[in-house]
């Protein structure tokens, strides 16, 4: 069975908000808009976003990281937001295993978003329906689209392609490969959601320096004299 | 909507200043969403935060529709503006300029902000004859472009980059995550899942820092202690690239040290060798270490000594650059730098281990044979994988020139100049060291009715170059080109309204302002330069007499406009990425680009180059009027196809499908179907050079001579590294008396012979010099966040919500130790001005630095938000606490707060102090200013709910 998730690089993410706005565009005027938007040009604006980026710093000076960390609904196989609707509005798709809300049932009660441990709901005020990320499932499957595009809106907008979207359930996609060999996460897996969105965790590349790598035999200083009135350092050649 | 009518068009986004491509589908007439073109080479398909809300931006309530004049009666500064029609502002604008054009012409002036079509505007402004044109570089990076210009012939961002593709190792210095902006992510992404190591150096960790490897704090203003301190750890274990350094920079021409000699400190130049280039002669001297003798450079089988010091046969006293360099660097020892950076000296020996032992160890052969411009034929194309890239951080210090002047050096000594895995040139750079365009020698340049006697615009080469007149003091009104910043390639659009109000060196009457906030943003010294502004002489007039503003949206700076234009959005008009200018160019070869009309323009918006042929139609500048007197250019578009840089030149606006049946590139006569071939192609033109004509361009003679052929450069002649710069030592020899021609006045001698040194050097910044550090210790940055292209986006109902205001991020300890609260309210004070703010606590920022987002807030009511918004209650900005002048001199002049070399505004100098906000003080930001009201023409903003859906023309 298909699972169709997103899987989020944070290695790469530079927390520019791309994914952001570039959903918001498509979603505003497609199959689940309009995305409000409350005072938009007031004080205290508030609209809806699917997908949100939130940036917190970890760790004390100097050894700090600054994690950009985009959140939207996670698809998980087994979605709290699905059992508590009074209405079915709120479900999961079998074909594919995307979470939907389907807005002619939504009494807007947001139960759904309360069950939800990950807060990625976004009640709209003045639909006075429940919203959320649909995976962009208006142009995933949209055959007049090439099928390099047929992908949500945040993965083709992602600048530093930190937003993988796949099949999680085929071992061979490229959202199984990248959870499988970077140790890619679920979140809170203590709440037994199974999330079928990933994220792959920050990865560091160091640099090892050996003190017989410092001086080559052909060190310009042969030609050239070493300055500073250093003594030339011995060689491996020369030590061997 | 299935019966709506669906359309899809290719563009050019101008969110900020990246220019990437777009599609932009329309839902019955409505823009829908806008995606970034996957054909496109600059963005390949992705799009950013900002490009994606280019919608909200199209349909912005702040958006101008009408030209508008000042109410008569009105005070300047009241936002009290009524409708007029284009016919009457043209009769205005045409009335008032060509009588300036006729009697004084300097006395109009025209400085653009974020332009991305300088090549027309300074056209403009050098047929009109005004000297006083320039963009807003020089209080952008002009030290980043001059630095590395001046050293190895190109710089980065627009003009060159790293190559992240092939890099092992890549070291960003400082903020520079807006330029460039999306191909830099895309790079860094791919650099990072290629294994890639990431090193920021940078007194603060955000952005692009957030995902580096290695996060090396640093004090603002001492990048350039760190790169000389590692620069003398790579000469001192001998990582250097010799081989390079040798045939591709001056290390190994003789340097004449005969202190009693006017030419003492200048290369030596050989009689017999060959000149090569009259303008630029060539004809230096190498030491053979081979034969020991002195050689014409390049001499075939000769290798230059880099070390020592040596007697020419006249007895004349010579050492090799390099052997100065060294003696330059000798006490920049790590332990020197740590001193002045905060980096322990450990941590700068291993960052310069990892770059040498990278560079020398991990080379790449590229199997593609070149010939090099001495005639040498090399089988490979060599590259070491070191990689650097620096903005802003660096250059916005009054010592930036000579820090980027290092690292071009360090970058140099790697052997990483146009290599594959270091830096790469991008068309039209390389050029000549310095490239060839010269502003006007003096103020007979300046003649009524007359084009400018040379470029608005340019790079001195000697201090004959300057603009200057008898007495050395300077023409154009923002000093540029004078003796007190001599190598101010962009202008100082920063000291233009402070120079025209005090009217030193003289009063202006126009000034026309292009989409630049300098009522706000784009000022230092904001508060004082609004007072400028609207302040009057003796008898009643405004020291500024006439203010024009061209811009589409309302912003702080149209209030105080006498005049408003109101200009097109990008989906509305016809623009060109110039080669002429700043195309958008790969490191492979040349890329132009651009935008075409997808949406009508709203109101009576018309777009500024529309006006700009139009007015110089009417004032009959000479290049928009035919021999009969007629005018020559129908509208913009007809002017890009035809116009050529001189008669018959072949080289115009656009490089893409020349020739009449667009059958030729780069040159070739106007084709009248220019645009049409440019919109089926995705509105851009990429040039493929072939694989030997990609790398070391500085040298590389296939290359060079397609370069001449094609108008990329005027000359073929070899670009080698300055290492040493002769021409700097140029300027300081005519300070210390010893050059014949133009004199610098003699207060400022020392200075120009302190910082003109051919060697670079650290020294503090020039405002650290008059300022008590015990009692403002701390150093004070903004950066631009990457969902907002500085003012320009808090208009954008979507882009606000990411950044609604700003907080002053300090370093949690520093913050504790002044007594401030996590999310309380607190004043930074310079010497110049205070501001109330709201602090963050940081564990991301190094103890000594404060910062925050530059430019997010905003004057309550500006840009059509309500005036209780965010932006200008929470928000606040930074410029009010930095100066556009230091302290006064001993003669009460003052100069500008910039780099004494390039006059690069000095953003990053200032000194503050923090102290908690007292009990009972309002909870909002300081300074506030009178709320501003929309303007005649201006959409009612919506207030409540607003739920956009393209198509349903319900938002409108």
């Amino acid at each position: 069975m298909t699972q169709l998730a997103l899987v989020i690089d944070l290695n790469v993410c530079v927390g520019c908000h791309a994914c952001v706005t570039n959903c918001k565009q498509w979603n505003t005027s497609g199959a689940a808009g309009a995305l409000t938007d409350f005072n938009p040009y007031e004080a205290e604006p508030n609209g809806t976003f699917f997908n949100r980026v939130q940036t917190f710093e970890v760790g004390t000076f100097p050894n700090t990281e600054t994690v950009h960390f985009p959140k939207s609904c996670l698809h998980c196989e087994d979605p709290p937001c699905v059992p508590v609707c009074p209405t079915g509005a709120s479900y999961k798709r079998k074909s594919d295993g995307i979470v939907l809300v389907d807005y002619d049932k939504c009494i807007g009660c947001k139960y759904c978003s309360w069950a939800c441990p990950y807060g990625v709901r976004e009640f709209d005020e003045q639909r006075r329906v429940m919203t959320k990320c649909t995976l962009c499932v208006d142009r995933i499957y949209d055959e007049k689209l090439p099928e390099a595009e047929r992908k949500p809106s945040c993965v083709l907008a992602c600048p530093p392609g930190a937003r993988l979207f796949g099949d999680v359930h085929d071992p061979e996609s490229v959202v199984s490969i990248a959870i499988r060999e970077r140790a890619g996460y679920a979140l809170m897996p203590e709440h037994a959601t199974q999330p079928a969105n990933h994220y792959l965790p920050r990865r560091k590349t160091g640099f090892t320096i050996r003190d017989d790598e410092l001086y080559r035999a052909d060190n310009p200083h042969k030609i050239d004299g070493a300055p500073f009135d250093r003594d030339l350092p011995p060689t491996n050649e020369e030590l061997n | 909507m299935p019966d709506a009518s669906t359309e899809m068009r290719t563009t050019t986004c101008y969110m900020c200043a990246c220019r990437c491509g777009i599609r932009v589908h329309l839902r019955n007439g409505e823009v829908r969403y806008i995606e970034g073109n996957p054909d496109h080479p600059l963005n390949k398909g992705v799009i950013c935060a900002k490009g994606g809300s280019g919608i909200m931006k199209q349909y912005s309530p702040a958006r101008l529709t009408k030209p508008l004049r000042r109410k008569p009666g009105s005070e300047r500064g009241a936002n009290e503006f009524e409708e007029i029609s284009w016919e009457e502002t043209f009769d205005i604008l045409e009335k008032r300029l060509s009588h300036l054009r006729a009697t004084d012409p300097k006395k109009f002036a025209l400085f653009t902000g974020r332009d991305q079509m300088q090549a027309l505007t300074g056209l403009f402004a050098r047929q009109f004859g005004t000297p006083n044109y320039a963009a807003h570089g020089g209080f952008c990076s002009v030290n980043m472009a001059a630095g590395m210009i001046y050293t190895i012939g190109g710089s980065f961002w627009e003009f060159g980059g790293p190559d992240l593709e092939r890099a092992k190792v890549f070291y960003m210095i400082g903020t520079a995550e807006d330029h460039h902006s999306n191909p830099l992510k895309s790079a860094l992404g791919d650099f990072k899942r290629n294994g890639g190591r990431f090193v920021a150096i940078n007194p603060v960790r955000s952005g692009y820092a957030a995902i580096a490897d290695e996060w090396i704090p640093i004090k603002p203003g001492t990048d350039g202690a760190l790169i000389l301190a590692i620069i003398r750890e790579i000469i001192a274990l001998g990582l250097y690239d010799r081989d390079f350094l040798a045939r591709y920079t001056n290390s190994g021409q003789l340097v004449n040290q005969d202190e009693a000699s006017n030419e003492f400190g200048m290369m030596l130049r050989n009689p017999e060798g060959d000149v090569v280039n009259p303008l630029r002669p060539h004809n230096f001297y190498w030491w053979d270490r081979l034969t020991n003798q002195p050689v014409p450079d390049h001499t075939k089988g000769a290798d230059p000594t880099l070390y020592g010091s040596f007697s020419m046969p006249d007895g004349t006293p010579v050492k090799p650059a390099f052997q100065l360099l060294k003696e330059r660097v000798a006490d920049c020892t790590p332990e020197w730098a740590a001193e002045i950076t905060g980096i322990d000296a450990a941590t700068i020996k291993r960052i310069a281990h990892e770059m040498g032992i990278t560079a020398r160890d991990q080379k790449i052969e590229l199997p593609i044979p070149w010939t090099d411009w001495w005639g040498e034929e090399h089988e490979t194309v060599t590259g070491n994988p070191v990689a650097f890239h620096a903005m802003r951080g660096l250059a916005a210090h009054s010592n930036g020139f000579q820090t980027i002047r290092s690292l071009a050096i360090l970058m140099s000594l790697l052997g990483t100049i146009d290599r594959p895995g270091g830096f790469r040139h991008k068309a039209p750079y390389p050029r000549a060291i310095p490239p060839n365009a010269r502003p006007p020698k003096g103020p007979e340049g300046v003649q009524p009715n007359t084009p400018l006697g040379g470029a608005p615009l340019g790079w001195p080469e000697t201090p004959d170059d300057l603009f200057v007149d008898a007495e050395g003091q300077p023409v154009r009104i923002d000093k540029a080109f004078s003796w007190e910043h001599p190598l101010s390639a962009h202008g100082l659009m920063h000291n233009v309204i402070t120079n025209a109000w005090r009217g030193d060196p003289y009063p202006i009457d126009t000034l026309l302002l292009f989409m630049a906030n300098m009522a706000w943003n784009s000022s230092m010294n904001t508060s004082q330069v609004r007072d400028m502004l609207v302040d009057k002489n003796a008898d009643g007039g405004y020291k500024i007499p006439f203010i024009v503003v061209c811009d589409a949206f309302q912003s702080e700076t149209t209030a105080f406009a006498d005049l408003i234009l109101p200009d097109t959005t990008y989906l509305e008009r016809h623009d060109c990425m110039s080669m002429l200018d700043r195309p958008i160019s790969e490191f492979d070869g040349p890329v132009d680009a651009v935008r075409i009309p997808v949406v009508s323009p709203k109101g009576e918006c018309k777009p500024f180059q529309e006006v700009i042929i139009e007015l110089a139609g009417r004032l009959k500048l000479p290049a928009f009027t035919t021999a009969e007197g007629a005018r020559k250019f129908k509208g913009y578009p007809d002017f890009v196809i035809n116009y050529e840089t001189a008669p018959g030149s072949g080289i115009g606006f656009l490089a893409g499908w020349r020739g009449k049946e667009g059958d030729k590139a780069m040159r070739g006569e106007p084709n009248p179907n220019q645009w049409e071939m440019y919109e089926k192609n995705g509105c851009f033109f990429q040039y493929h050079l072939p694989p030997s004509s990609q790398y070391m361009r500085n040298w590389n003679k296939e290359y060079m001579e397609w370069a001449q052929q094609a108008g990329l450069r005027r000359d073929n002649d070899p670009i080698v590294i300055h290492i040493y710069s002769e021409l700097l030592q140029g300027f300081r020899l005519a300070a210390e008396g010893k050059r014949a021609g133009k004199q610098p006045p003699d207060e400022l001698r020392e200075r120009i012979s302190t910082h003109f040194d051919p060697l670079p050097f650290w020294s503090p910044q020039l405002e650290d010099a008059d300022t008590d550090l015990k009692k403002f210790p701390l150093n004070a940055l903004t950066q631009r966040p990457m969902a907002m292209y500085h003012s320009w986006d808090s208009q954008n109902a979507w882009l606000r919500q990411i950044h609604t205001y700003n907080h002053m991020y300090v370093n949690s300890r520093t913050a504790e130790e002044a007594g401030i609260a996590d999310g309380g309210w607190m004043w930074a004070e310079s010497k110049w001005g205070k501001v109330r703010c709201m602090c963050r606590y940081s564990e991301a920022v190094e103890p000594g630095t404060v910062w925050t987002w530059n430019a997010i807030g905003k004057a309550s009511g500006a840009w059509n938000l309500t005036k209780d918004a965010n932006e200008s209650q929470q928000g606040f900005l930074l410029n009010h606490l930095i100066s556009e002048e230091l302290s006064p001199r001993a003669n009460g002049k003052r100069h500008s707060n910039s780099d004494p070399i390039t006059g690069q505004a000095a953003w990053y100098d200032v000194r503050v102090r923090i102290y908690p906000a007292e009990a009972g003080e309002p909870e909002q930001s300081y300074p506030q200013f009178p709320p501003m009201k929309p303007v005649p023409g201006m959409k009612q903003r919506k207030m409540g709910w607003q739920a956009w859906f393209a198509g349903r023309k319900e938002t409108k």
